[in-house]
């Protein structure tokens, strides 16, 4: 009898997952089924430059059951609950799906109205995400129409997908403003919660620095506790005020809903406390997680999901015939950071070690921590390479799972 | 390592002031912690954080973050700043006894 494979949520994890397993085991080996609740798969990276017209909200959708190898079952369905005990997974409507392995996949969910006025007066007017459609496109107009004054970027809290994205958002406001001739009449801030520009010192350093030379401000540890829309303040829970004219807020992130409903499967943020390294539930074997929707110290990123991917399809294997599990996943996680004017720069980084400068991903290759063309070249082909490589789980010639360690320039602290 | 005296007792932390070792921690050494970082008298709230706090990181091997003790300690992010106005995460660790709370990426 053949094994049932579940993957729950048909996203940048999930998918790249399906169409790995697809590749490993045939249909009378292994059963994939993928569920998801709609039908639209959404380049997420694309969404940083739909504000500054880079990109059209039309390009950046596709259909998501095609994305997925013929040979595996796609469900569209929202996800009710699971019951780890059982072995089940029950869908809204009714419907039950049992699995002999389940790969929750269903990434990490906004929580806009989780802080306090975020969503009342002003919201989509003067305060907007840029982490959803409708929140990019809405952006696009407000900026369109924006000719001078206070431009606030705010984190709410991490964890969030992607941490470079606001540092990316802030440096190509610098860029877009100057272009239009009124980067003078643009006052441009940063918030964040942390103590720096981003969390590992190194990366803080340079990322910090470009702030600076931008004529970008930066407010740290500033923890957002109210946005008062119609006032024109974000308020910290210590009692700071940053006024604003613009807001962008990266909204607090949890897991999907169903996963705290479900008993023992969910933190108290709704991630899947998988083991770092095995990505498997403690206690039971048969349940992992991959991608946003895992509780891991990893960045939540589309490489990160990746890089997992690799060491989920091993440790299922091993799994399935029985064996104890052998794959460990080192954190592994590479961005690129687009900073306006044609350039970018590429980090990489994992558990253990922090990004460092040198080269990716070797002696000869893209420059570290470091501004040039070619990293921005990087990130436009990226987005191709998305469709056609990344989902349907081919492998990057040369950039595995685990970290490259050559062509990297150690720092001793 | 740094080694500081609290209640007649000799106790390592780290560059910080963070407990390296929380079981040598005892209640009164919660007072004088306090006091160091300009909480003059703890509360029966605070006592709620500090207990969570300890119980969380006997638990999981690390502290919750201002978040998820604002979702689960009973006390709400609001208050939590009220009693711990500087970082209440970072701060009822050191009161509690415990390591630095790891924070995510
Ligand atoms: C603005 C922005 C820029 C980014 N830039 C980059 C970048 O440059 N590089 C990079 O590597 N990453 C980037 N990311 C992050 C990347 O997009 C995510 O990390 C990645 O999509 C995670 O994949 P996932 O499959 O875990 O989650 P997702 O791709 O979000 O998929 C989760 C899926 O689960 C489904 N789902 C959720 N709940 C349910 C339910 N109850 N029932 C049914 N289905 C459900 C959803 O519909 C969704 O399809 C960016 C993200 C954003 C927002």
């Amino acid at each position: 009898m053949g094994k049932h494979i579940v993957i729950l949520g048909g996203g940048t994890a999930g998918t790249m997952a399906a169409n790995r397993l697809c590749r490993t085991y045939d249909r009378s080996e292994c059963r994939i089924t993928v569920v998801d609740q709609n039908d639209d798969h959404l380049y997420q990276p694309g969404l940083l430059f739909v504000p500054f017209g880079l990109a059209q909200p039309r390009h950046l959708v596709r259909s998501r059951p095609r994305q997925l190898a013929p040979a595996v079952d796609y469900k569209m369905a929202r996800i009710d609950r699971v019951d780890l005990d059982a072995r089940t997974v029950r869908l809204a409507g009714g419907v039950r799906l049992s699995y002999d392995v389940l790969v929750v996949a269903t990434g990490a969910t906004l929580l806009p109205e989780e802080t306090d006025g975020l969503t009342g007066p002003g919201w989509r007017e003067k305060v907007f995400t840029f982490y959803d459609l409708p929140g990019a496109a809405g952006l696009r107009r407000a900026l369109e129409v924006f000719e001078g004054g206070r431009l606030v970027i705010d984190v709410a809290d991490l964890p969030l997908k992607c941490p470079v994205a606001p540092l990316e958002f802030a440096f190509l406001a610098d860029w877009y403003f100057q272009q239009r001739g009124i980067r003078d009449r643009v006052e441009l801030t940063y918030v964040t919660p942390l103590d720096g520009a981003f969390t590992q010192p190194v990366a803080a350093g340079a990322l910090g620095g470009l702030l600076k030379d931008k004529g970008i401000e930066l407010v740290t540890e500033f923890a957002l506790g109210e946005v008062d829309g119609e006032g024109g303040r974000l308020v910290s829970y210590d009692e700071r005020e940053v006024p604003f004219d613009l807001a962008v807020v990266v909204p607090l992130h949890g897991g999907a809903a169903y996963v705290e409903r479900s008993e023992g499967l969910g933190d108290e943020l709704g991630f899947v406390p998988v083991d770092p390294h095995t990505l498997q539930l403690p206690g039971r074997p048969e349940v992992f997680a991959i991608g946003d929707a895992a509780g891991l110290p990893a960045s939540k990123a589309g490489s990160v999901a990746h890089f997992e991917g690799e060491v989920l399809v091993h440790n299922i294997g091993r799994h399935l015939a029985g064996q104890p599990l052998d794959a460990s996943f080192d954190g592994h996680a590479n961005c690129f950071v687009e900073t306006g004017f044609h350039k970018a720069l590429l980090i990489d980084f994992n558990y253990d070690t922090e990004p460092l400068s040198g080269h990716f991903p070797g002696p000869v290759g893209l420059p570290l921590l470091k501004e040039s063309r070619a990293a921005h070249l990087g990130k436009l082909a990226f987005e191709w390479l998305y469709w056609h490589s990344l989902l349907p789980g081919r492998e990057l010639p040369g950039i595995g799972s685990a970290m490259p360690e050559h062509g990297k320039r150690r720092i001793f602290h | 390592m740094p080694v500081v005296t609290y209640d007649n007792t000799d106790i390592p932390v780290d560059d910080e002031g963070f407990f390296t070792e929380p079981a040598r921690w005892t209640e009164p050494m919660a007072e004088q912690v306090a006091k160091e970082a300009g909480i003059d008298t703890l509360t029966e709230r605070h006592w709620i954080v500090i207990r969570f706090m300890r119980a969380q990181y006997a638990a999981k091997g690390t502290g919750p973050t201002v978040r998820v003790l604002g979702k689960t300690s009973g006390v709400s992010v609001k208050e939590l700043y009220q009693l711990f106005p500087k970082g209440p995460a970072k701060t009822a660790a050191k009161i509690a006894g415990i390591p630095k709370p790891r924070g995510c990426i």
